[in-house]
């Protein structure tokens, strides 16, 4: 990571697709502990197995999610970008990254902190059933997206 | 007025039973089990003038013959080209032609892209895999009217970016103002900058007036489900959206039934489809 900054205008909570709608009491709260910070292109987000502590929302740039296997390049089968969020490996235990997440280019996004959002969750359940109610379709998505790679459709 | 019919005098209808003699001019590899064949009519042989999104049957003597989409430009109806890939015996050995060879040429068939139906407002093309051949002829008319229309988009997904067809044409295409071009492939090496992911993955990136957007969608079927089933969702009318559907077609001219899905003749009635018409039919089992 190249360094958290405070460039002008500071990225908002509320200004993310995905807390489009959100109680703003726990926009405020989970904003109070964001943090702002960029990737220069090859920097890393994240590794595999490392703990998993944050919580992304992307501004700008791309992002791929990387898996490797031993004397294997590794192979990138997924990249997000502006609006997209990234990671959910906090919110379940082991707490630790599935894959690597490394900046394709110069990239820009508000860094949220798990423990901060579990215990939102657990204070105000609700928070909680609406943070999954919006993060489970985009895990859905890219399961889906993840099982018609399987299926190699272009291949066949 | 039968007496008068029958004191016409009688046209000479082509028979569309007969492979007419092209030679193949050039061969070009795209990905290790795709080539493109720049084919000419041998002398005798009138030149084939087409609509973008019809295809030929293509006979590779003595093994057979076999449709493939028509990818070149109608404005050059002398030059015939086929992007093929090596699926079965007869595309594998249409992928060895080399230059001079004869190949047989039955065609154009079927219907073609509804390119005006496009104008005077958004469009859309989102090809994967070899959807982008059959709409490369639509693309080179678009691209040669392009004051008729308002934004153009394209979205092209690959296996990986090695499968990626016309690569040096994408280039130029990105690179061309007044048409945004998005490349996805669904898997890559850390060599690749570009964007991997679904072609629905891109969609929300568009920035088409969907209540506008006229959409023509080529590809695997289960993409072209996915995706008009997507743009539908964000509000692109179901008749403004349109398919290039594939089946097994022999005789290409309606009469055998080998391409038949559901009411239509693929070979007939298409291969371009309305969303609107088809849409029922794309999530039954089996048709």
């Amino acid at each position: 990571m190249s360094g958290h900054v405070r460039s002008d205008p500071p990225l908002r909570v509320a200004d993310h697709p995905f807390f489009q709608g959100a109680d703003p009491a726990f926009v405020e709260r989970v904003g109070h502990h964001a943090t702002e910070a960029t990737w220069e292109a090859g920097e890393f987000l994240f590794h595999e197995g490392d703990p998993a502590r944050s919580f992304y929302l992307l501004f700008l740039g791309k992002v791929a999610l990387e898996l490797g296997a031993p004397d294997r390049p590794k192979l990138t089968i997924q990249t997000v970008g502006p609006r997209d969020v990234l990671g959910w490996s906090w919110l379940v235990p082991p707490y630790r990254w599935r894959f690597d997440a490394r900046a394709v280019k110069a990239t820009r996004a508000l860094v949220l902190d798990a423990e901060v959002l579990r215990e939102a969750f657990e204070a105000r359940p609700e928070d909680g059933y609406w943070f999954l109610l919006r993060l489970v379709p985009v895990i859905g998505e890219r399961l889906e997206m993840a099982r018609l790679q399987i299926l190699d459709i272009y291949g066949v | 007025m039968a007496s008068e019919r029958m004191a016409a005098p009688a046209e000479a209808v082509p028979d569309p039973f007969l492979p007419l003699p092209y030679e193949v001019v050039s061969r070009t590899a795209e990905t290790p089990d795709t080539v493109t064949l720049v084919l000419r009519p041998r002398p005798g042989t009138p030149p084939l003038e087409f609509s973008a999104g019809q295809f030929n049957m293509l006979y590779r003597f003595p093994l057979g013959e076999v449709a493939i989409s028509i990818s070149g430009d109608r404005t050059h109806p002398r030059e015939l080209v086929h992007t093929i890939r090596s699926a079965g015996k007869i595309t594998a050995s249409l992928t060895q032609a080399t230059p001079g060879e004869t190949i047989g040429v039955r065609g154009p068939f079927g219907t073609g892209w509804p390119i005006d139906r496009a104008t005077q407002g958004d469009l859309l093309i989102v090809a994967g895999g070899l959807g982008l051949p059959p709409l490369r002829p639509a693309l080179y008319e678009i691209l040669a009217h392009r004051d008729r229309f308002d934004r153009i988009e394209v979205i092209y997904g690959a296996r990986s970016p090695k499968d990626l067809v016309y690569y040096d044409e994408l280039q130029t295409w990105r690179s061309r103002p007044g048409v945004r071009f998005q490349v996805t492939v669904d898997a890559a090496g850390r060599d690749w900058y570009g964007d991997v992911g679904l072609v629905t993955a891109r969609l929300p990136d568009t920035r088409v007036d969907a209540a506008r957007t006229t959409a023509f969608l080529c590809g695997p079927e289960i993409m072209m489900r996915l995706t008009a089933q997507a743009l539908d969702r964000m509000g692109v009318p179901d008749r403004a959206i349109w398919l290039s559907m594939e089946r097994n077609m022999k005789c290409a001219v309606g009469l055998c039934g080998h391409c038949q899905y559901g009411p239509s003749f693929v070979c007939r009635d298409g291969p371009i489809f309305s969303y609107r018409d088809v849409k029922a039919r794309m999530m039954l089992r089996e048709v």
